[in-house]
């Protein structure tokens, strides 16, 4: 099999998909020339997210990297969810293919874009988003 | 659960008939066609034998027919050959966009020894322009390479046409009949084609052996130096039970023709007109008439192949897709994206190839499935407003 069961289990039954009406946060990345295309939504009450969708346009890699991100991210600080790197997607998922790294880069950045789009609309500075340049985000394989 | 095979453009079964026609030719008649023994002997007899098998479904002479490793062997064989042998008569050939990569990757080193490759366009259903064909025709063109059955959207080409501008142009002409070779009666002495390609796993016999077809008189020159098998022109010991395989499947392929393709053309209209009435936002790719009688081609708008064929795997449909992240590449596949497909709905695509064992039931199964999981995916999509 191409892909693990963890893997399997959040593309065949992906979590928290859908949108959040009024979401405190929104971020979307990729394009769709690579075949790739993920938004994330959040709500964050007292600087703790306490709902998290997603809705994604790819590979079964893609939406699994989106589910397991939205479950990993659910009642954290927006601190700790800043800490989240591509690498614990892949760890959580129990690893993907080399060649579908860059879906696990891809939520982590949509992630980041959506905190980044709540903190600017509250006028918040958060450590883990210093340097952070959402139109920086490499989009590419 | 129970599998359904529908990718039958990327491989078929061995049939019964061919196996047990095999199976003696591993233990019992294992000789070596070249040896003077009598085990020698028979293994010869049965390499004649096989040879006029595989030339019949096209209608060569056995003298004609190469035995090859496959289609890409083939393939490789015929370009590299013939451009080779004609290069001091020009260095200009011509193919189409749409060709297997055996042919692109040939044309590409070809170019880097020195060669010049047109690589004509195709229209929305895969088919190439006869007047571009003519318009690219140079004085120092030495061969045309066009396939016969694209793999992918099934366009079937106007060969015997192609044939006829090669003829008055001089220029030698290669088609891969790969995809061909048993979905469509193939006559080489009716149409104008010097070198054409065939595989064995594609019509039901095993994988590693093909043929290239050599018309009389058209010179090559050796793909494998060695010994003297296949009038010294492809040197190395014959794989006789897959040269058998092979030759018993070409003799099932060409019996059973009308009946396959009538089965198979059924099913095909049946599919493709069920999924088209029951979801929206589907193109059908490739074209109506002039198409593979086992092809179906859709493209979903708003969702991406991968995951498709992910969700119809886990129902047990095996399909395939041109989508970048099937084929772990950057782009789309070259076929949909030179038929003008945008890049969000070739990513959508799908390919559904049906055979000699596919059933009306397995038709409404994929389209009661597929209905599900397109709205599924779509559901999940950020590019789709319900």
């Amino acid at each position: 099999m191409l892909y693990t069961d963890i893997v399997m289990d959040h593309f065949a039954n992906p979590r928290n998909v859908g949108e959040i009406k009024d979401a405190d946060g929104m971020g979307e990345v990729g394009n769709i020339q690579c075949g790739d295309i993920m938004r994330i939504y959040i709500s964050i009450e007292n600087d703790i997210i306490t709902d998290c969708k997603f809705k994604t346009f790819g590979c079964g890699s893609a939406i699994a990297s989106s589910s397991i991100t939205t479950e990993l991210v659910k009642g954290k600080t927006i601190d700790e969810a800043l800490e989240l790197t591509n690498k614990d997607v892949v760890q959580q998922l129990g690893g993907l293919p080399s060649v579908k790294i860059h879906c696990s880069v891809l939520a982590e950045d949509a992630l980041k874009v959506a905190i980044y789009d709540y903190a600017k609309k509250n006028n918040k500075t958060y450590k883990g988003l210093e340097g952070f340049d959402p139109n920086q985000v490499n989009h590419e394989h | 659960m129970k599998r359904r095979y529908l990718d039958y453009s990327a491989t078929t079964p061995v049939k019964k008939e061919v196996l047990e026609a095999m199976i003696p030719y591993f233990t019992e008649t294992f000789g070596n066609a070249s040896s003077i023994h009598t085990f020698g002997q028979i293994a010869k007899e049965v390499l004649t034998e096989s040879r006029k098998k595989v030339a019949n479904l096209i209608n060569a002479n056995e003298n004609e027919i190469f035995f090859t490793s496959g289609g890409t062997e083939s393939d490789n064989w015929a370009l590299k050959s013939i451009a080779k042998v004609n290069k001091n008569k020009g260095k200009h050939i011509i193919t189409s966009k749409i060709e297997h990569h055996a042919i692109l990757h040939s044309c590409e080193t070809l170019e880097k020894e020195g060669f010049e490759v047109t690589y004509l366009d195709v229209d929305e259903y895969g088919f190439i322009s006869l007047e571009d064909l003519k318009n690219a025709i140079r004085k120092d063109t030495i061969l045309i390479s066009i396939m016969y059955i694209n793999n992918e959207i099934g366009t079937i080409q106007n060969i015997k046409e192609i044939g006829i501008i090669a003829k008055e142009n001089n220029v030698i002409f290669h088609t891969d009949a790969v995809q061909a070779a048993g979905n469509i009666e193939i006559d080489v002495k009716k149409l104008n084609v010097d070198l054409l390609s065939i595989s064995s796993h594609k019509i039901y016999g095993p994988k590693g052996i093909g043929a290239l077809f050599v018309k009389r008189g058209t010179r090559i020159i050796p793909f494998m130096d060695g010994g003297a098998q296949e009038k010294k022109k492809r040197a190395g010991t014959e794989n006789i039970p897959a040269i058998v395989g092979f030759a018993k499947a070409c003799e099932i392929a060409k019996e059973n023709l009308d009946d396959h393709i009538s089965k198979l053309s059924v099913l095909r209209d049946d599919l493709i007109e069920k999924v088209s009435n029951s979801i929206d936002d589907v193109k059908v790719n490739g074209p109506r008439d002039n198409r593979h009688p086992g092809n179906v081609n859709f493209a979903f708008k708003y969702i991406e192949g991968e995951a498709l064929l992910l969700m119809l795997d886990a129902v047990g449909v095996a399909a395939s897709s041109g989508s970048a992240c099937t084929a772990g590449s950057l782009e789309p596949s070259h076929v949909l994206m030179s038929i003008g497909l945008g890049h969000e709905i070739a990513h959508g695509s799908l390919r559904l190839t049906i055979g000699d064992f596919t059933e009306e039931e397995d038709i409404d199964f994929i389209v009661e499935n597929l209905i599900r999981i397109v709205q599924t995916l779509r559901d999940m999509s950020p590019l789709y407003e319900a």
